[in-house]
């Protein structure tokens, strides 16, 4: 979880998938951004929507950062749940490019289920067309959005489309919308080979 | 809890308040507390740092905890050994920067530092009140310090900040007087004390109450002190605000000299706790001791609301911070989560902070860098009016 630091951290321009989520979030809702970073999604959440926005992160830097962006934040660590949250108290719970560098990836899940209403995650998808070559070349995908290398990756749950599609089915999850973007255009033939960013709208069934 | 006047040793330089002074409020409206108990008249001695701005919109209340007192910065000659207990917070550029805020501090009702308490004389009997000054609560406390911002003609706080038992009363000013506070600063605190926590206040009340030169709080008359009771309250309260590692890391299990086999202070540790024991034991009142501790047992807004903390603070407007240390046992980080909780409940504004620790309890008097940065932060983003003309 520390890690994901560098990742909204490295990305100052606008994030891909902030004009999706922000398309889902209702006007004036109730929302909770899981390791929000330096609290950038709600900051534009709240000026756009009017959101009534709260960030959970771990890491000090980011907390600090939230802090003075305005954003309300909440220090904790995701590994161990959201205990702290009632059932079904949030509109939108988010966790925007996180889960992949959740341990407790399956938990983490049913828990945003729990909490919110509707469940907004976004993740690289392993899947696209340029991991794949980086793979039959023989080495581990690094490209911009996963600028990782292997031996430092705080990703250790990476997966395709494919992969998630599964995992909300042999979970009863609803999926209320899904869309697929490359470097921000929405990609709608072979999501799994021509997409590299995954966002879903997600219920509980 | 324990201000212990070791942390604030910094000298009065240029981010210090400088040579402060105490100064002495009186109240002659009779003062009717929790317990149903009335005053019939009191004093609140207490001490500000900066200016208040002609809108008075940057007063900002610190309230102490356990043993502490109004004076929170600055010193009162320049030979002064020690500085005020928050002197690392308080200050010109410091976190709570007195360039912008006009900073209260005060003893509490039944102290021991020049407030009402049970060491003052009661006007009835031309005694000193010993057993007989009434036990007062943090509810009792908030409502004298509203008193005290209507004497100094502050409608409205831009914030109350509180580490501990202060904590509580931060907490208790947003639920008393909620159009009275726009921020408050929970540090190291909970909604109410857990049973080891009252446990802990029941062992250090008994050691002072079974002291023979305790006389059922009358002491005083009898021209001693239960100085035995309140060294071990003292001594007590000193292992519980540290944590297991900062203990081993400042003491372990050094000796002062080889073994003597004798039940004299051998380790550093017991000779650290005789020191400290008996410092307090020369400068602070048993009787106030005794209330601070029963203050912080029965303090429990949830306990009207059929324990609901959310319900508690349904009628909360004021914006808080919340933070925590990890290494603080007495108040965990848990018990600062279910204000928190309560307060995302009610869709508050509301920001947590668990900050990586290991001075226990402790932690939140010391000048940890993160730490302050979180309270310097929050206190940046406070909007205050306008200030006098310099």
């Amino acid at each position: 979880m520390q890690n994901n630091v560098n990742i909204t951290n490295s990305t100052q321009e606008f994030r891909q998938d902030f004009a999706i989520i922000s398309g889902w979030v209702k006007f004036g809702s109730k929302v909770l951004d899981l390791g929000c970073g330096d609290g950038a999604l709600l900051q534009f959440l709240r000026s756009g929507l009017e959101v009534k926005g709260y960030g959970v992160e771990k890491d000090d830097a980011n907390w600090l950062a939230c802090m003075n962006n305005g954003v309300n934040v909440i220090q904790m660590d995701l590994e161990d749940g959201l205990s702290g949250f009632e059932d079904q108290s949030f509109d939108t719970v988010i966790l925007s490019q996180t889960l992949q560098a959740m341990h407790n990836t399956e938990g983490i899940v049913l828990e945003m289920l729990r909490v919110g209403r509707e469940v907004i995650v976004t993740f690289p998808n392993f899947g696209y067309w340029r991991n794949r070559i980086q793979i039959l070349s023989g080495n581990m995908p690094v490209s911009k959005i996963l600028p990782y290398q292997w031996f430092d990756t705080p990703n250790v749950h990476l997966c395709t489309i494919n992969d998630f599609d599964e995992f909300c089915k042999n979970h009863k999850i609803s999926v209320l919308e899904r869309k697929v973007i490359t470097d921000g255009n929405q990609i709608d033939f072979m999501p799994n080979f021509l997409g590299n960013l995954a966002i879903y709208r997600l219920k509980a069934n | 809890m324990t201000e212990n006047n070791s942390v604030g040793t910094s000298s009065v330089g240029s981010d210090s308040v400088g040579i402060v002074a105490p100064q002495t409020a009186h109240f002659d409206k009779p003062l009717t507390l929790k317990s149903g108990a009335v005053l019939p008249q009191f004093d609140l001695v207490y001490e500000t740092y900066g200016t208040l701005n002609a809108d008075k919109s940057n007063a900002v209340l610190i309230c102490h905890a356990l043993s502490g007192t109004h004076h929170v910065a600055g010193k009162y000659t320049e030979n002064d050994k020690y500085a005020g207990w928050w002197d690392n917070l308080v200050g010109p550029n410091k976190p709570l920067d007195t360039n912008k805020f006009f900073v209260i501090g005060l003893n509490n009702l039944g102290g021991c530092h020049g407030s009402t308490g049970p060491v003052s004389i009661n006007p009835d009997t031309n005694q000193q009140w010993g057993s007989q000054f009434p036990v007062v609560t943090v509810e009792d406390w908030v409502k004298s310090q509203a008193l005290l911002a209507d004497y100094l003609g502050i409608q409205q706080l831009a914030a109350v900040i509180g580490g501990s038992l202060g904590g509580m009363q931060a907490l208790q000013w947003t639920i008393a007087y909620p159009e009275r506070v726009r921020h408050a600063l929970v540090i190291a605190s909970a909604p109410n004390l857990t049973a080891q926590n009252i446990a802990f206040n029941e062992v250090a009340r008994q050691a002072i109450i079974t002291d023979p030169e305790f006389h059922g709080g009358d002491y005083y008359a009898h021209q001693v002190l239960p100085r035995r009771g309140l060294r071990i309250a003292r001594m007590l309260g000193h292992i519980t605000y540290l944590s297991d590692d900062a203990m081993g890391a400042k003491f372990g299990r050094k000796l002062k000299g080889d073994i003597k086999y004798s039940f004299d202070a051998e380790f550093e540790m017991e000779s650290y706790l005789r020191y400290q024991g008996d410092k307090f034991a020369g400068e602070f009142d048993a009787n106030t001791y005794l209330r601070m501790t029963r203050a912080l047992d029965y303090y429990d807004p949830a306990l009207n609301f059929d324990g609901d903390l959310s319900a508690a603070l349904n009628k909360v407007t004021a914006k808080f911070l919340v933070v925590s240390f990890t290494s603080d046992w007495r108040f965990s980080p848990a018990r600062s989560r279910e204000i928190v909780k309560a307060l995302l409940d009610n869709e508050r504004t509301v920001s947590y902070a668990e900050v990586t620790a290991a001075h226990g309890h402790d932690a939140f008097l010391m000048p940890d860098a993160h730490y302050h940065n979180i309270l310097r932060t929050y206190l940046n983003s406070i909007e205050v009016g306008i200030h006098h003309a310099k």
